[in-house]
């Protein structure tokens, strides 16, 4: 379970003024699925930071399972996995295996028995023959299925995915909408394939960094339409 | 012909600026062989006295001695011939300028010196790599490093060599997206264009990966 407490986050300007870029955010989470859509550069992205603690809020709190992102942060990520848009900042080892055996590193495993395990997890996700590939070598789709993979082999009993389809082409993104889709684990998807929002329970619109609509997908998705339709303006 | 020739260089240039090469040189290669079945920890120490022994050996006899024992350990890594031979052809390149250097300056001992002795450490250090696990490399280093656990981390200085691999090749890939950048935009002659996009972009990467290393906990 998610709870959002009043959270916003601010940072420094360009002057050293605060801007807040994200407006506090009140909300309870118990859906399998909540997908975020909105415009670019709305705020999307801090608002799923928040989950695992990678951004914090300046004020209110953010809670995973009742835990505090601020003060329960390495607890917090152990039940949080977080993927990546690029898909290359986030893999970062030499080769295929070695980076899902860093992942479970955490774990209180020889290096034996991490590397059978990186193994086992590789072949779920059909990478197994890949395995000792250099990661620099690997198609976008690889990539992105890589940097899942490694997420997943923690068994976080949340995902929080920041655009994961948004560099893979159709084969690929089918793919990982369909392995996304198949997951038990509670998700939480930012995306700007309407599609992929549609499918989940929740479905919240960001925009200008405010939460400016929660609900059902089908609405939130004509509801995100109507804003695309207005003119751009800059912030 | 001439725009074939162009098209050749023009290959050749995209392929040595992918970085393709460098990239995948050294990278473990699962075997049984002789050097495959030992210790890390024994292969490590060999490399370090290899080293010591280079730069303590004197003459052109001793630098090719050291050399053929860096390249039977090679042999014996069994790495795929291609990619070794095209990941080690620029390290060729840079032994044989400086050897030439050597040779230009009338000492011919000491550009066999050199040449072999910059080659032999390479070579050790591949058939290294080639032929232990990443993971047992590290796992050496944090034993090794725990002495010095009270100032440094063991478990962080090992992730820090790993990062360090593993980022040579992405550098290499987004100092060419920045060359072709540049070159797109008809900077391709202008050092500005690509050093400094390039700085920022791998100050950007930096951060990126240090905000995947905190999402996925590791070093907590």
């Amino acid at each position: 379970m998610i709870e959002f407490e009043s959270a916003d986050v601010v940072v420094p300007g360009p002057g050293g003024e605060d801007v807040r870029i994200l407006e506090p955010v009140t909300g309870t989470f118990p859906e399998r699925r909540v997908s975020v859509i909105g415009p670019n550069g709305s705020g999307k992205s801090t608002l799923v930071r928040l989950i695992n603690g990678l951004a914090l809020p300046d004020s209110g709190a953010v809670r995973v399972n009742g835990l505090d992102t601020v003060t329960d942060g390495p607890a917090v990520r152990r039940q949080v996995g977080f993927v990546f848009t690029d898909p290359d900042a986030q893999l970062v080892m030499p080769t295929v295996v070695e980076d899902v055996v860093l992942s479970l590193r955490r774990l209180d495993l020889s290096t034996k028995d991490r590397r059978a395990r990186a193994l086992e997890v590789l072949a779920r996700y059909r990478l197994e023959h890949l395995a000792d590939v250099s990661v620099h070598a690997l198609s976008g789709g690889q990539k992105q299925l890589l940097a899942l993979a490694s997420v997943l082999a923690t068994e976080p009993r949340i995902l929080v995915c920041d655009e994961p389809t948004t560099l893979l082409d159709l084969r690929w993104r089918h793919y990982v909408d369909e392995l996304l889709d198949s997951l038990d684990q509670q998700t939480v998807i930012v995306t700007h394939d309407l599609d992929a929002a549609m499918r989940a329970d929740r479905t919240l619109v960001v925009d200008r960094a405010r939460v400016v609509f929660d609900g059902p997908p089908v609405e939130a998705v004509a509801f995100y339409r109507s804003l695309a339709g207005q003119s751009l303006e800059p912030r | 012909m001439n725009r074939d020739r162009a098209l050749g260089a023009a290959r050749r240039r995209r392929s040595r600026s992918t970085g393709a090469g460098m990239a995948s040189l050294g990278l473990f290669r699962p075997g049984s062989g002789p050097l495959h079945r030992l210790p890390a920890l024994v292969k490590l120490l060999g490399l370090a006295a290899l080293g010591v022994a280079v730069v303590v050996a004197g003459g052109p006899v001793a630098s090719l001695a050291l050399f053929g024992v860096a390249a039977l350990a090679l042999v014996l890594a069994r790495p795929p011939v291609r990619t070794t031979v095209r990941g080690l052809a620029p390290l060729v390149v840079l032994a044989g300028l400086a050897a030439g250097y050597q040779v230009w300056r009338g000492d011919r001992t000491r550009a066999v010196e050199v040449a072999t002795d910059l080659l032999s450490l390479v070579l050790a250090a591949t058939a290294v790599t080639v032929s232990t696990p990443m993971a047992d490399l590290l796992a050496v280093m944090v034993r090794v490093a725990r002495p010095l656990r009270r100032w440094l981390p063991p478990e962080a200085l090992a992730l820090a060599v790993a990062l360090m691999l593993r980022t040579v090749p992405a550098l290499g890939r987004v100092l060419a997206e920045t060359r072709d950048a540049a070159r797109a935009r008809g900077l391709g002659r202008d050092p500005r264009a690509l050093l400094i996009p390039a700085a920022i972009r791998t100050v950007a990467r930096a951060q990126a990966t240090g905000q995947a290393l905190a999402a996925r906990g590791i070093g907590e």
